[in-house]
């Protein structure tokens, strides 16, 4: 069914001539007591305060969505668009996902297993990390519900991702961030020129305050009113793997848990792919990866509890640092019942995960993909991870932002003169002396 | 006592759309039953059948998670800011 629709060009004017089929969503849902809501801007239950979540019309989806429908779609999130919550046939497309699936045979052969792949959205468009998917797909909807302007709080890498597609689809954007954050991120926002705003305070307390903004103001909040859509963007995640391995799920997922919407987003995405009929059924083992001074979820799953205490963040891990993870249950919910694992790492392992990545792999990671590293390496060593079995790991962003995590730990270049003899020593010395001995040497 | 209690939009149809209003109450319980009495009904949607905070649910004084003070038992003082605001993820 076609019907006329309103919707917004790029550049943010209303183009009534685009067409736009019709939603194959139908409510947003209460995911504790499943009370109904229209899709408009909510995101928790008025009964329970429960988040919402977008209820589907899977019958309909079964009848639209193929493998042979999606393969013909657009190299980018848009190729699953009747599994993502939006109406629109003109979506905000800038050429966000299907980022590569890498084996990672160095990486494997190093830990001691078989069967590695890296899905790797430290090279994700525009701004080189998966928020550029559940971005995408909340200003897509942010259009449709008529915002004009959006906004955010982000530990650096969403406020990157608002700023830019914001930019691109010409709505106004003002972001809220924490005071501390590494300069690339700060840098990476500014430069599409929103309004930010840095708090002086941790990721928690600029979400509370943004939540009071939230309330106050007719803005369209990512991850705060347009919450259940936005958080959709990552079941792609989950897609993308399933048919990167030819249309089949792998056997084991290490992916980072900050708030644990993206943990839960890639099940989802898994479950719907086997509910549509899109891949077989099977058992996929979900662990998740915390740095140890922020890991509430890791705590839990240790101890064995069902909620989670919050915690006040203290690490490198900035883009994970959230101390009191709204999904968090649900989160370790799907590591239990997968029999996967939940561990945390400290800093230093933090930064030799970054460092192995990029030696074994040649893929650049910021701290958060250094912690998933580091904790696919405990996971090894615990005898967590069967060698043979297919394990894929989701490396969420992009270390050229996070450079302050490990200056200081690869060493300097060897300052050599304009000579062959120079460079001779040079040679000699980088051979036998330790990287980090190097340290600006005139040789 | 009076304090002052940040009130997130779900609530509102409870407060006449009022963002902010003022309430009394020594701790946070307190707080709570002293809502409930200007605006009925307010409290079943902030508390479980056994009384206790839904788990999806934040309350902050002064901008300090309550988890990180005494609680339900978190004293509070003329003029304190009490937010009330709903989970939300992502970063």
């Amino acid at each position: 069914m076609t019907q006329a629709m309103r919707s917004s060009s790029p550049d943010g004017v209303i183009d009534p001539l685009t067409t736009q089929t019709a939603a194959t969503f139908t409510a947003l849902k209460c995911k504790e007591c499943g009370a109904e809501y229209e899709p408009k801007a909510l995101h928790v239950c008025e009964y329970c305060f429960g988040p919402l979540e977008v209820a589907y019309d899977y019958s309909a989806l079964s009848r639209v969505v193929t493998r042979k429908s999606i393969e013909a779609g657009p190299k980018s999130i848009w190729r699953y668009r009747p599994l993502l919550p939006v109406a629109t046939d003109n979506p905000i497309d800038v050429g966000t996902g299907m980022t590569p699936l890498l084996q990672a045979n160095r990486l494997a052969r190093r830990l001691g297993i078989k069967r590695l792949f890296i899905k790797n959205d430290a090279v994700n468009m525009p701004t080189l990390s998966f928020k550029d998917r559940v971005v995408s797909v909340a200003l897509t909807r942010a259009r449709e519900l008529g915002f004009t302007t959006v906004s955010c709080a982000s530990t650096g890498n969403l406020a990157n991702s608002t700023a830019a597609i914001a930019a691109h689809a010409g709505l106004d954007c003002c972001v809220f961030i924490p005071s501390d954050l590494e300069a690339g991120k700060v840098l990476g926002t500014l430069i599409y020129s929103p309004t930010v705003m840095a708090v002086q305070g941790n990721y928690d307390q600029v979400n509370r305050l943004c939540s009071e903004v939230a309330n106050t103001h007719g803005w369209g909040f990512v991850n705060i009113n347009l919450r259940p859509y936005y958080s959709e963007g990552s079941k792609t995640l989950g897609y993308e793997v399933a048919e990167q391995l030819g249309w089949q799920l792998p056997d084991h997922v290490v992916a980072p848990l900050a708030s644990g919407s993206l943990f839960t987003k890639i099940y989802k995405g898994f479950q719907e792919f086997v509910k549509l009929g899109l891949v077989e059924d099977k058992t996929v083992r979900f662990s998740g990866a915390q740095a140890e001074g922020c890991s509430p979820i890791a705590q839990a799953f240790r101890e064995e509890c069902d909620f989670i205490t919050p915690v006040k963040p203290n690490t490198i891990a900035k883009s994970i640092a959230i101390g009191n993870p709204a999904d968090g249950v649900y989160a370790l919910d799907i590591a239990r019942k997968t029999n996967g694992s939940i561990e945390s790492v400290n800093d230093q392992e933090v930064v030799e995960g970054i460092k192995l990545l990029a030696e074994t792999e040649g893929i650049f990671t910021e701290t958060a993909g250094g912690t998933t590293i580091a904790t696919l390496k405990k996971l090894v060593e615990a005898g967590k991870i069967d060698p043979e079995e297919t394990t894929v790991v989701y490396i969420t962003g992009n270390g050229l932002k996070t450079q302050e995590a490990v200056q200081g730990y690869i060493g300097e270049p060897l300052t050599i003169e304009p000579k062959l003899d120079s460079f001779e020593r040079a040679l000699e010395r980088s051979r036998t002396l330790d990287r980090l001995e190097w340290q600006q040497v005139l040789v | 006592m009076a304090v002052k209690v940040l009130i997130p939009t779900p609530l509102q149809k409870f407060t006449a759309d009022q963002a902010t209003i003022e309430c009394e109450g020594q701790t946070i319980a307190e707080l709570l039953d002293s809502l409930e009495q200007s605006f009925p009904g307010i409290k079943a949607r902030l508390c479980d059948e056994q009384g206790n905070l839904r788990r999806f649910i934040n309350f902050y004084v002064n901008s300090e998670d309550i988890r990180f003070l005494d609680g339900p038992n978190t004293s509070l003082q003329t003029g304190d800011e009490v937010s009330i605001v709903p989970a939300v993820a992502g970063g």
